[in-house]
């Protein structure tokens, strides 16, 4: 579904789809880090999200994480997919594994994010 | 541990439709009227097997665990010392174990009196005015301690919403604090693993209800500025709450009252040698000043003219956190050792676990480095050396590694501050001899690790299962038969 | 005094660390706080000297004939208990959180999660709590946390103990409101009810209720979950060798005291919390629970499981700041239901009822007498007396026994009352002395 060169990064390692209806999950570095997935609490259909605010879960045997909505928005679905089967954010992240999908208030948000370039950048600065 | 025959099948795949193990007989004339509508339909599926299948069926499991008395445990802040066989007799004396929760005061003289000593002897050891057995464990106290705060600052007509706790906290104290409906402020650690005390006074005010700190810290290191960190935290009219977990660095060496705290609570299974019990029970307490004892959980015992009675308070008390008086079977325990300790004696505890870690600290620097560069406590925080870190090694493969060699690991990975931490433990209990053998199975892990990371990976070899696939458990959960 | 170091032993120690003395390893701390003085006795007693002590102490409490209850129950402990609880493996084992070296504790509390289920008939069970109260309270605030509601209807009949722990765990605060659906002959008044759930988080039920009387739970289940709110019911688990369980009356939570599997009084502790819940809410279940996984091999094995839930993980956002369990409590209470099994359970709690009705038989026979409900009872009944039920609990003391729970501080509504429990402790010729004592009190 996604390249990851058409996706746009935070630096909490989410990843948005930008579009009328963005696309959200976690990137391929962030879900190597975190081990394999045991399970994961998606928000619901209707909420209303804010930027950099935790909306999500990801849990792993050892440690919980918090997935912070890249942009503001409405919840329009949620992949209920990984929820039965949370295996798919290890296996595909970008594809099988997306966590929701929202309608964003404000699309300017997205711009200000990394690309594809920027993110791995990042992320190798940060393996420092 | 001997690892006999193991079947691992559970009691009900052993079990045989129609056999039978205790009977109970109901030789009295009457029948109970109950209406078959009122009655389950179904039998509960549990295991039919005759008195001895069940007792060899536990009797294997119990071979297929480590425990104090088989192993060395050098588990951090769990203080897992000698339980004292003593003890467990007290406890069954017949007049202690047979006594209803609501017996009447005057049938229940010896365990009111028990409590009442047992209780004075804590607040004296801790130098503080009042005291609660009512919590059933640290966790427990801890919240008891929360609604403790909460009632005093209502009491004022205050609001205070936060709880402030250093980074290198217990996960119980943030986790207590959210139970209640308090946030968590977290306070970062300075490099040498103390609380930040500038940072400390940037975040308290007048929303602050209480601070929450581990003495000494998780880090095993004596919060050098306590009374700095009290002063601050009392100008800025909250509280001070000290988690007792690491209380057998200080026993009878100094009494944390005059540190300057408003209340701390005590686990009965840690300082005070009760067993743990494969998890549990344990016992708490909360002992404090005098300012926050008229909130305490309600029975307490008080001494009226030569008899012992059950006292419920002037109406300003939290209430109950748990029903009846408390877990007074661990408490009996806990008196048995209270009376085996002169206030000189519990100061060796203190005195011995110090050098029992510092000894470990320093066999293990080369291999194990410190985290911090001073004395540790009663407890040191290493990691495995750059040169096991170079090899792909983990804490977790230290761990496996060393069960292999027939000693429990310490704890692992935490505190969360440290990376990669091994936290150790050994309690005064242990001799130099057990200490200088561990040594040397940590200096084989690391030289096996070393050599052959791969071999720890695949550790361990040596008990009845290899590695468990926690994923699986996680993920498909099999909770039942 | 455990302590095996010789001086010698620690000057080698210190000498190894690299310090002259002792008092160079606490320079952290400041010297105006070490060696304070302490107001305790200057000697310890040895051994022998601390167990007369505490036989004295313990002889102190009278052993009167027992007939007291109210959430708290006098059972038999079985000799094969205690030899498998004093088992130092068991005894002086650790949380298994090396799961390798802890397959006895991690298997015994996969069966006793698995005990739990079979008793109550529910789907799932968590590795247990600190007590039936505190195991209330959290159910009920699973209940909150699910429908986000924060009006709790609750029975007369739940123990006020539980009610008061609840009340604690909810720090008092007036966002909760707390709604009693009246009683009508001892029991919940069912046609109440329908009024009262609008809106509530859950119903809190308990059967046998804490005045002893079995509920009729029939159609309870549907009302509540019209109104979208959850069924609490904390069950005595003796009782549920013959009654109807929570999972059969629809309960999502479903809680009790596991003290009455054969654990001793001891004056209030330890005891059992025993949780359980519908499949849909596990991960609302707090504290510990094992899971059956296999290891690397394909061996069969158990681990602690959805930790992530937890305290030590989830910090903040864990649902319960719990960290342990009653472990040991557990395992007696596992191997206690193992020795009776099905059948046995089934002979336990006919003999736990025919127990309490004989009693109930004998009492209400005397002058001034009389059972103050007509419906079926379990293991205990409330008995109307003539006279002061306090003062005639005092009388029967003297001549040792205890006549039962003097009910008017807690249910003023009820007159001069008393709650009896006979258990299957108790033989005929214990019940006759019960009779006689009370008759001599009135």
């Amino acid at each position: 579904m996604s390249k990851p060169e058409e996706l746009k990064y935070t630096k909490t390692h989410e990843y948005v789809h930008p579009g009328a209806e963005a696309i959200v999950g976690i990137s391929d570095h962030a879900q190597h880090e975190m081990g394999d997935v045991v399970f994961v609490e998606l928000p619901k259909v209707g909420q209303k999200l804010e930027k950099e605010k935790p909306c999500a879960v990801v849990e792993s045997v050892k440690s919980a994480f918090d997935i912070y909505s890249p942009v503001s928005g409405e919840v329009t679905a949620v992949n209920d997919a990984v929820t039965g089967e949370p295996a798919l954010l290890n296996q595909s992240p970008l594809e099988k594994g997306w966590l929701f999908k929202l309608k964003p208030s404000n699309p300017a948000e997205a711009d200000a994010l990394m690309d594809w370039a920027a993110y791995q950048d990042f992320v190798k600065q940060a393996a420092h | 541990m001997i690892c006999s025959v193991t079947d691992n099948a559970l009691s009900i795949e052993k079990s045989d439709p129609g056999r039978r193990g205790l009977r109970a007989k109901n030789p009295l004339r009457a029948k109970a009227n109950i209406p078959a509508g009122l009655r389950r339909k179904a039998a509960p599926r549990l295991p039919e097997l005759s008195e001895f299948d069940v007792l060899r069926h536990y009797t294997r499991l119990s071979r297929l665990n480590f425990s104090v008395d088989t192993h060395f445990y050098p588990l951090g802040s769990c203080t897992m010392k000698y339980n004292p066989r003593f003890n467990e007799e007290a406890a069954a004396l017949e007049g202690f174990a047979a006594l209803h929760p609501l017996a009447h005061d005057s049938c229940a003289q010896g365990t009111l009196e028990l409590l009442h000593d047992l209780a004075a002897r804590l607040t004296e050891l801790c130098g503080l005015d009042a005291i609660t057995l009512q919590p059933a464990a640290g966790a427990h106290s801890e919240f008891t301690g929360l609604l403790l705060a909460k009632a005093y600052f209502e009491d004022k007509g205050e609001t205070r919403t936060e709880i402030v706790v250093p980074d290198s906290a217990h996960g119980t104290n943030p986790a207590t604090a959210s139970m209640m409906g308090f946030t968590t402020v977290n306070i970062a650690s300075k490099p040498d693993g103390r609380l930040d005390v500038a940072e400390l006074k940037k975040h308290i005010g007048p929303k602050t209800a209480v601070l929450m700190l581990t003495v000494p810290n998780t880090l095993g290191i004596f919060e050098s500025n306590i009374e700095e960190i009290c002063r601050a935290v009392h100008e800025a009219g909250a509280l001070v709450y000290m988690d007792g977990a690491n209380l057998n660095a200080l026993i009878g060496i100094v009494k944390p009252g005059e540190l300057g705290i408003d209340m701390m609570h005590l686990n009965f299974h840690k300082t005070f040698s009760t067993p743990h019990g494969g998890g549990g029970p344990g016992a708490g307490a909360i002992v404090c000043r005098s300012h926050l004892a008229p909130f305490l959980p309600v029975p307490t015992v008080k001494k009226e003219g030569g008899k012992y009675v059950s006292d419920f308070g002037g109406g300003k008390s939290i209430g109950k956190v748990k029903a009846f008086f408390g877990n007074t079977g661990v408490l009996v325990r806990a008196y048995a050792y209270m009376l085996a300790h002169s206030a000189k004696e519990f100061g060796e505890i203190a005195v011995c676990s110090i050098i029992n870690a510092n000894y470990i600290r320093a066999l293990l620097k080369d291999m194990y480095p410190s985290y911090s560069s001073e004395h540790c406590m009663h407890e040191c925080v290493l990691t495995p050396g750059k040169d096991m870190l170079d090899k792909g090694l983990k804490t977790l493969d230290v761990a496996k590694g060393l069960i292999d060699r027939g000693f429990h690991a310490p704890t692992i990975y935490f505190p969360l501050i440290v990376h990669e931490a091994i936290m150790i433990e050994p309690t005064e209990t242990e001799s130099k001899e057990t200490l200088d053998e561990f040594a040397a199975a940590m200096k084989d892990v690391h030289d096996t690790g070393v050599a052959d990371p791969q071999s720890l990976k695949d550790a361990p070899v040596t008990l009845p299962v290899k590695r468990l696939d926690e994923v699986q458990a996680a993920r498909q959960p099999n909770l039942r038969w | 005094m455990y302590i095996p170091h010789t001086e010698k032993d620690k000057q080698e120690m210190l000498k190894a660390i690299g310090v002259p003395a002792f008092e160079d390893l606490v320079k952290q701390v400041p010297q105006k706080f070490l060696w304070p003085k302490f107001n305790l006795p200057s000697e310890s007693l040895d051994e022998s000297q601390a167990a007369a002590l505490l036989s004295g102490l313990a002889g102190k409490n009278c052993r009167p004939l027992n007939f007291v209850g109210a959430g708290a129950y006098e059972r038999y402990t079985p000799a094969a208990v205690k030899a498998v609880t004093s088992r130092t493996e068991f005894l002086t084992a650790y949380t298994p959180y090396q799961p390798e070296a802890s397959q006895g504790t991690l298997q015994a509390i996969y069966e006793f999660q698995s005990t739990v289920c079979a008793l109550y008939g529910m789907d799932c069970a968590n590795a247990s709590m600190y007590d039936g109260a505190s195991s209330f309270a959290e159910a009920v605030r699973a209940a909150v946390r699910v429908t986000g509601r924060k009006k709790i209807i609750y029975s007369s009949g739940v123990n006020p103990q539980y009610m008061d722990t609840l009340k604690t765990y909810f720090a008092h605060s007036p966002e909760y409101s707390y709604v009693k659906v009246p009683m009508k002959d001892g029991v919940m008044d069912k046609a109440a009810l329908q009024g009262l759930l609008e809106g509530a988080a859950c119903l809190a039920v308990q059967t046998p209720n804490f005045l002893g009387l079995i509920e009729d739970m029939s159609g309870v289940s549907d009302l509540v979950k019209k109104a979208g709110a959850l069924l609490v019911a904390a069950a005595d688990p003796v009782s549920l060798g013959i009654l109807a369980t929570p999972g059969e009356y629809g309960a999502d939570f479903a809680v009790g005291e596991g003290q009455s599997l054969g654990l001793p009084l001891a004056y209030g502790g330890p005891y059992l919390g025993l949780f359980s819940c519908k499949k849909e809410h596990v991960r609302q279940m707090p504290g510990r629970i094992c899971g059956m996984t296999k290891d690397k091999d394909g061996k069969r094995g158990f681990v602690l499981t959805l930790q992530a839930r937890e305290q030590h993980i989830r910090r903040d956002k864990a649902a319960s700041n719990i960290c342990s369990n009653e472990a040991l409590c557990a395992l007696s209470a596992t191997v206690y239901s193992a020795l009776y099994g099905p059948e046995g359970l089934k002979e336990l709690a006919e003999a736990n009822a025919g127990a309490a009705a004989f009693a109930a038989e004998r009492l209400s026979s005397l002058k001034g007498c009389s059972l103050k409900f007509k419906g079926p009872f379990f293991n205990e009944f409330v008995l109307s007396v003539p006279g002061s039920a306090a003062k005639m609990r005092e009388k029967g003391l003297a001549r040792g026994v205890d006549i039962g729970l003097p009910l008017a501080p807690l249910y003023p509504e009820l007159g001069e009352t008393l709650l009896v429990c006979a258990t299957e402790t108790k033989t005929e010729a214990d019940i006759l002395k019960l009779a006689d004592a009370v008759k001599e009190a009135l």
